[in-house]
């Protein structure tokens, strides 16, 4: 099994960089797995979006799609691509440090 | 890494629900896995985009072996009308969204969106028919331009 370091921690993941346990995961990571995914910085809305993604996960066993997120979020499906612009629902799943969401809409 | 994709230039030529729906699903999906889309809407595909039009895209119910339908039967009036409403209803319940909302939310996530210029003049439209989320009419030639260094899929 892979592993990454964030934070000064070494935690699992997968081929795709999706963290194994979502449990490993901390606020701290965040930055530095976005930087590594080309978001340098993280705005509010990132964090918004990045927190649904954790509440959703914890709720329901999987993050949700684009579509679902910008239902559920408040940010616009362009606002989504725009601040993950390398898909909004599987980047943010991978800051998030939950598996990558399966859905085709 | 391991070989990616990273465009898709697909190409929707038929009118038809069945017809229009898998483009739309590819295009977007495209778009979720953050690889770069453009969709071509030609001939009958070109309902898909036509204001007056997308929003009452059918089933095919006669030549579609698929729905298990007597072919006569399927001809009967109106059988489209209820098979369409019928898979709506079921898309619906999967959160697929109607054509008309499905363009919207596909030119939001950034892909790019054409009319066939030779299809345009055969049925005599003008950009002004089309839905206000096409960005050109380009010609087959302008469409290699655009998809050159990636995967073209045509439906």
């Amino acid at each position: 099994m892979p592993t990454a370091t964030y934070a000064d921690r070494t935690v699992e993941v997968n081929d795709e960089g999706f963290f194994v346990d979502p449990a490993q995961w901390t606020e701290e990571m965040a930055p530095e797995i976005a930087e590594a995914e080309g978001i340098s910085q993280l705005s509010e809305d990132h964090w918004r979006v990045i927190k649904l993604m954790r509440a959703e996960y914890a709720e329901k066993g999987s993050g949700p799609s684009v579509r679902a997120l910008g239902k559920t979020s408040g940010v616009s499906v362009k606002e989504l691509y725009q601040l993950f612009p390398k898909g909004p629902a599987k980047l943010a799943a991978k800051i998030a440090g939950i598996p990558k969401p399966r859905g085709c809409i | 890494m391991a070989n990616t994709i990273e465009k898709v230039s697909i190409i929707i030529s038929k009118g038809s629900l069945e017809g229009i729906y898998p483009g739309l699903i590819m295009a977007n999906g495209a778009r979720a896995e953050g690889i770069e889309a453009d969709l071509f809407f030609t001939f009958f595909g070109l309902d898909a985009i036509h204001k007056k039009r997308y929003e009452h895209v059918k089933v095919a119910t006669v030549g579609n072996p698929g729905l298990h339908l007597a072919t006569l039967a399927g001809g009967l009036p109106g059988m489209s009308s209820v098979l369409t409403h019928v898979m709506e209803r079921k898309m619906g319940k999967l959160d697929i969204p109607g054509i008309p909302e499905f363009i919207e939310m596909i030119s939001d996530t950034g892909a790019d969106i054409y009319a066939c210029k030779a299809s345009v003049d055969l049925f005599e439209l003008t950009k002004d028919d089309l839905v206000d989320q096409v960005k050109d009419i380009i010609t087959v030639g302008e469409f290699y331009e655009l998809a050159a260094g990636g995967e073209i899929i045509f439906t």
